[in-house]
């Protein structure tokens, strides 16, 4: 550890954070349909989207038809990519020829993109065409995060109804969260990213030669364009293989630290433009203070665990200061590793840039946690939102109840039907979890995919669940997951992950917005100050810590006490 | 606070009274925890009838293990505590409704078969004997003296003395009349004088008594909406834990651990929220066993649930706020007269007058030293609402007290000709909400009375209470706006309705309703009933009209309209209590993870004994204890069910504040030190 580490650490997540505010503000405008200065370019298209596809853009939906078009939008998009990738052998634009996916493989990368999720069961570079890259993947690294985003769009507009029964329009959402927000930025970074020395061409490979005069074929593509929406959208499915350690993703410490930025930078501001728009600034505030607070532990905690010289070196007298360097880039070290691995496994991006397999069992269990609490801090784009606001809610009720009063949330109160979508949104990432983790934990043919035995073995396996059920995507690198058992029932835990859980969110928003819009009263809980941060932290962490205790007791912990004796 | 508690006939207060439990309700209690095992009885208790079923797989694994000859000690020990657990839980609920039950048969011993006297014609009022269950609403019946009301009805003619006692535990008798607000009469109360004519309003068994009774038992009890709420929650915890538990198996075996299936159920029950779920019925049940100490009769456990949840107290000034009645607070003297002399023409001319407000002017004439005597042969002018003044006259002289306009023009003036100090006086007291009363002697004016609505002492500060908890209060009332609000700021009430009638009344409910706020409000008149119904918290009084006893879905057996303030603090109690013993329930589960886990692992993967943090005994006391402390919880807990946690004005987060260090910090550290105590006597007297 050195001041140095802390220093760039700090100064990541803070940047990070207060970039919410600005990013958060302007989105709240594009949520509500109001001007803004990139009108003159995209309200024309804007309104030519809508021309061809005959969207009323003011005609809004009730939960059940908001909720229809987002799963019919996302099954299309997965049906499109399915194809795509199952023939992009007989496709343009594959000037490696590679061959169409395996059907279980295709299945799960088009599940896999279209939940956000961009678990990657195979290698970039040695299998996808660029059209596949292009057209297949980072259309729904687009398309995946715009969806997500209007979800908490129509959940902030729940809050703010009065007795309401539209949710907005997901179609009009979509649209306008893809045209003002995600291209524009994707398009000025992909430029400066490109700067820094990252790739962008049709063409398949260059030709290097190293020092010792050998001939290096170097796999080329449209990776800038990838880059930036896969960090930005929290899709986090790399071009390479090695995700953001590959230098042609990840070249300098420039263009680490825009990637880190930008992984939580618009997660958070749907928190902030939440708050706007669901006239709650205070409240939503203190959902970001939550977020950060753990982000930052956890980005502090992997830093001290991936510092602290083992007991095995200790024990071999090789007491150096250096931190575990095993998994990361000498390029990015242990500080800037630990905080894009507090980053991505808190944001559900998944692109990493060190591979969490080789941390400590501390570090990588903290960055299991991280997943398995759900990915809420800050979370996806819109599904860390929607994510953290139904833990708010379950916090609202367990503790509102002992201030005496039918709980209530940002003026809506929390009665059974709240409960009833809110517990059953947060059972799927356990069921999905714990269950296939389980069976796969004793399948002999699950097993084969591991790298490891004993406790780091069991952490491959819920690391890889937790990862697809939080549609995180990022991978404990050891896992060999291209076969029919590990592609399906990850395939079948991303689609729970996000749809199983989303779904029950627009039903409670449905609920939500239909109720009275009340003002706060002097008997009503606060749920905007430090004392409702630490009462969220806490019902996150119990409740969070209370389903999966058992398991990272048998994964992780136990490596961590294994390790710690096993020089004694 | 009021400390009256229903009472059985007789005058006879035990049967509900005092939050001790009597060793009957206790044994009754313990039998009814048996006769609860019933599974179709915990089928609305999804928690409890978990824990019954893992009770009983665990039970035929021991006898399983006692037939193979296998070491069964303590798979018959964990057995028996998850029975016991079952049985506490059943235990809290018979408790809570034994308290019930002791109340309802006292009300039944009440109800004695009555022949009433059935008028079978009107005209000669010929009356014929007929069983009080075979009366038919709408029938009209006689009750002399001494005769018990065989039915609930509504007076048609007479005026009686009744007594109540059966109703209201209060022996001295009401009168009863019929037409006004007084017209109601209940089955099973007893005319003492006079005789009335009584219309059947309610069929036996629909009646005001049986309603009480199956209210009291709880009988017709439904989960409320947030029971229901909770129980979804606890619900979905007990599958997550069920999940959490059955995967271990595959897990466990990765890790080389073969987990007995019976600890894995004892793990089961202990994360299981068992100590809210055990006490989620009896905590519901108890709230309406302390209203009824309050001798507030709840028709629903919705009703007490809204009254934590009311925004808007409308509270009627009349008897709530004020003490009902106007009191004359100081008489000023017209120019030229004396204070004596104005005061002696004040008592002469009050002398005749009986109400409250007369004799306030003579009580307050006499601490002043003048007194004075009706003079013989005096004529009485009595007050009319056309002439608005009254007085009297003797020997030549009169006296005249009244509306100030009324007075000055009897004294054939115009109002304009008052004098100047007079008229500033009247312009005062109006102003400051009191209404002042003109005072002629003879054919002049000789002062104005100040009579006042004195607010009752104490009200501002309950007020004020309130409004911590987030209530607002609204004074109802039919004085001016000018009094209104001179009485709203001085009583401190958030807000006011100036010459409010019934319409008035039912028009503000709705608007407040509209903004989705919960309203409160007592009333006991006919004309209150539409918005008792309205309101979300209706508290009729037991001596209101029949149309407001229905109306309400409370009815307050002592007619004391600032109960209202108390049965808001009941709900909150009832609420908070759910939420305090979950919030517990749930912290509890860190501990016991901390003693079953290692335990469960310890052999197959010796690093974990690391997290055995309480240095338990041994696997298996590490495993019974935690089953131990999670029954005996359930029983600690059981008088904090019934009595609820103490609800504390002081702001909602400051509540929270401390309700959160209590349950949620004390639940996770109480079950730590508990296991370590009982793993200590488990492994000191050799259980495991």
């Amino acid at each position: 550890m050195t001041w140095q580490g802390w220093a760039e650490i700090a100064f990541t997540l803070s940047v990070t954070i207060a970039l919410g505010w600005p990013l958060g503000l302007y989105m709240a405008r594009v949520w509500t349909g109001q001007k803004t200065w990139l009108d003159p370019v995209a309200h024309p298209i804007e309104r030519g989207f809508y021309a061809l596809c005959g969207v009323k853009p003011d005609e809004g939906q009730g939960w059940l038809g908001y909720a229809s078009a987002f799963l019919m939008f996302s099954g299309a998009g997965f049906l499109l990519l399915y194809l795509i990738l199952r023939v992009q052998g007989v496709l343009p634009l594959n000037p490696l020829h590679f061959a169409g996916m395996s059907p279980h493989l295709a299945f799960n990368t088009a599940i896999s993109f279209v939940t956000n999720t961009n678990w990657q069961s195979y290698a970039g570079e040695s299998t996808l065409s660029n059209l596949s890259q292009m057209a297949g993947l980072t259309v729904q690294n687009f398309a995946s995060a715009a969806a997500g985003i209007a979800v908490a769009a129509a959940l902030a507009r729940a809050f703010a109804a009065n007795r309401g029964e539209k949710l907005g329009n997901f179609w009009a959402d979509l649209t306008r969260v893809t045209l003002y927000i995600l291209l524009p930025i994707s398009l000025v970074l992909a430029f400066v990213l490109l700067a820094q020395g990252i790739p962008q061409t049709l063409a398949a490979s260059v030709d290097a030669k190293t020092l010792e005069g050998a001939k290096q074929t170097l796999v080329v593509g449209p990776v800038a364009s990838q880059e930036i929406i896969k960090q930005l959208g929290t899709n986090g499915g790399g071009f390479f293989n090695a995700n953001s350690a590959h230098p042609f993703e990840n070249p300098n410490a420039w263009s680490n630290l825009i990637e880190e930025i930008v992984m939580n930078a618009l997660a958070f501001g749907v928190f902030i433009a939440f708050g706007v728009v669901a006239f709650a600034r205070k409240e939503a505030r203190a959902l970001v203070a939550a977020a950060a607070i753990i982000v930052s532990s956890a980005a502090a905690l992997i830093y001290v665990n991936e510092t602290l010289p083992t007991p095995a070196l200790v024990h071999a007298q090789h007491v150096v200061a250096t931190p575990n360097m095993e998994g990361k880039e000498v390029r990015f070290g242990a500080p800037s590793s630990s905080v894009w691995t507090a980053m991505t496994t808190g944001a559900s991006d998944g692109g990493v840039n060190a591979m969490h397999e080789s941390y400590t069992p501390l570090g990588g269990g903290i960055a299991l946690f991280l997943i398995k609490l759900g990915e809420m801090t800050p979370g996806g784009v819109g599904s860390g939102l929607y994510g953290m606001v139904v833990m708010a809610i379950i916090a609202v009720f367990v503790a509102g109840l002992m201030v005496g009063r039918t709980p209530e949330y940002l003026g809506k109160k929390v009665e059974a039907r709240e409960v009833k979508f809110a517990v059953l949104a947060t059972l799927i990432l356990p069921t999905a979890l714990l269950g296939f983790a389980a069976i796969a934990a004793v399948l002999p043919e699950a097993l084969k995919g591991l790298s490891a035995n004993g406790p780091h073995g069991l952490t491959e396996i819920l690391y890889a669940y937790g990862s697809a059920v939080g549609n995180n995507g990022s991978a404990f690198a050891g896992l060999t997951a291209n076969a029919p058992w590990w592609d399906t029932t990850l395939g079948i835990a991303m689609g729970l992950g996000r749809f199983a859980y989303a779904i029950p969110v627009l039903a409670m928003a449905g609920s939500i917005a239909a109720k009275p819009k009340l003002a706060p009263t002097a008997g009503t809980l606060p749920t905007n100050g430090l004392q409702f941060v630490l009462l969220l932290l806490g019902v996150i962490l119990i409740l969070g810590g209370l389903q999966y205790f058992p398991p990272l007791a048998l994964g992780p912990i136990v490596e961590h006490f294994q390790m710690l004796s096993a020089n004694r | 606070m009021a400390t009256a508690t229903l009472a059985a006939p007789g005058g006879n207060s035990s049967a509900v009274s005092g939050t001790t439990l009597s060793g009957s309700i206790a044994l009754s209690a313990a039998r009814d925890a048996f006769r609860k095992l019933n599974p179709r009885h915990l089928a609305s208790n999804p928690v409890i009838l978990a824990t019954e079923v893992v009770a009983a797989l665990a039970s035929i694994s021991t006898v399983a293990a006692i037939l193979s000859h296998q070491g069964w000690g303590f798979a018959l020990q964990i057995s028996l505590w998850l029975w016991a657990t079952v049985l506490f839980a059943n235990f809290a609920e018979s408790i809570a409704e034994g308290r019930g039950k002791a109340a309802a048969d006292a009300l039944r011993a009440t109800r004695v078969t009555t022949s009433a006297k059935l008028i079978v014609d009107p005209e000669s009022g010929l009356t014929v004997p007929t069983p009080a269950h075979k009366l038919e609403v709408g029938q009209v019946v006689l009750v002399e003296a001494g005769d018990v009301i065989p039915a609930d009805g509504e007076i048609v003619e007479g005026v009686a003395s009744v007594n109540e006692a059966a109703i209201t535990g209060e022996s001295a008798p009401v009168i009863r009349e019929s037409g006004g607000d007084r017209s109601a009469v209940t089955g099973g109360t007893t005319v003492v004088s006079d005789w009335l004519k009584i219309r059947v309003t309610a069929a036996e068994g629909a009646s005001f008594l049986d309603r009480m009774i199956a209210m009291v038992e709880g009988a017709n009890r439904r989960k409320t909406p947030n029971e229901i709420a909770l129980a979804v929650l606890l619900a979905g915890l007990t599958l997550v834990f069920l999940i959490v538990v059955v995967t271990l198996v595959g897990l466990g075996k990765y890790a080389g651990v073969v987990v007995d299936p019976l600890v894995l159920g004892a793990l089961f029950i202990c994360l299981i929220p068992t100590t809210i779920g055990g006490l989620l019925s009896a905590v519901g049940i108890a709230g309406m066993d302390r209203l009824l100490k309050f001798n507030v009769l709840a028709t629903s456990g919705r009703a007490v649930e809204a009254a934590g949840d009311v925004d808007t107290l409308l509270l009627d000034k009349t008897g709530t706020i004020t003490f009902g009645n106007r009191m004359a607070t100081e008489v000023i003297p017209a120019p030229g007269v004396s204070d004596q002399a104005a005061m002696r023409a004040a008592v002469m001319a009050s002398l005749a007058d009986e109400t409250p407000e007369g004799r306030s002017i003579i009580d307050l004439a006499r601490h002043a030293g003048v007194t004075g005597e009706t003079p013989r042969g005096a004529t009485v002018i009595p007050f009319s609402a056309t002439t608005r003044l009254s007085g009297l006259e003797a020997e030549g002289q009169s006296w005249r007290k009244g509306a100030v306009d009324a007075v000055v023009r009897n004294l054939g003036l115009q109002p304009t000709q008052m004098p100047a100090e007079l008229a500033a006086a009247v312009d005062r007291i109006a102003r400051s909400g009191g209404t002042p009363l003109a005072v002629s002697e003879g054919d002049r004016l000789v002062g104005v009375i100040h009579l006042k609505d004195v607010v009752k002492p104490g009200v501002k500060e309950r007020f004020a209470d309130l409004r911590r908890m987030g209530v607002r209060t609204v004074m109802i009332t039919g004085d001016n706006p000018v009094t209104a609000a001179a009485i709203a700021s001085e009583a401190g009430v958030d807000d006011f309705l100036a010459e409010a009638t019934p319409e008035d009344k039912l028009r503000m409910i709705r608007e407040e309703q509209g903004k989705g706020r919960l309203v409160a409000m007592c009333g006991d008149g006919a004309n209150d009933a539409p918005a008792l119904a309205q309101a979300d918290v209706g508290v009729a009084m037991q001596t209101g009209t029949q149309a407001a006893r229905e109306a309400g879905n409370m009815v307050d057996l002592d007619s004391d309209p600032t109960k209202v303030i108390e049965i808001v603090e009941v709900g909150k109690q009832l609420l908070i209590t759910r939420g305090a013993l979950t919030t517990f329930s749930i912290a509890n589960d860190v501990a016991k993870y901390f003693a079953i886990i290692p335990a469960i692992f310890v052999v197959g993967l010796p690093a974990l004994g690391a997290l055995n943090v309480m240095h338990l005994g041994s696997p298996q006391s590490a495993i019974l204890s935690a089953i131990i402390f999670n029954a005996l919880i359930i029983v600690a807990l059981i008088p904090l069910a019934l009595r609820g946690v103490k609800y504390r004005a002081i702001g909602a987060q400051k509540l929270l504040t401390r309700n959160l260090l209590i349950y949620g910090l004390g639940g996770v550290v109480a079950p730590f030190v508990g296991i370590k105590i009982i793993d200590l006597i488990v492994t000191t007297v050799h259980l495991a």
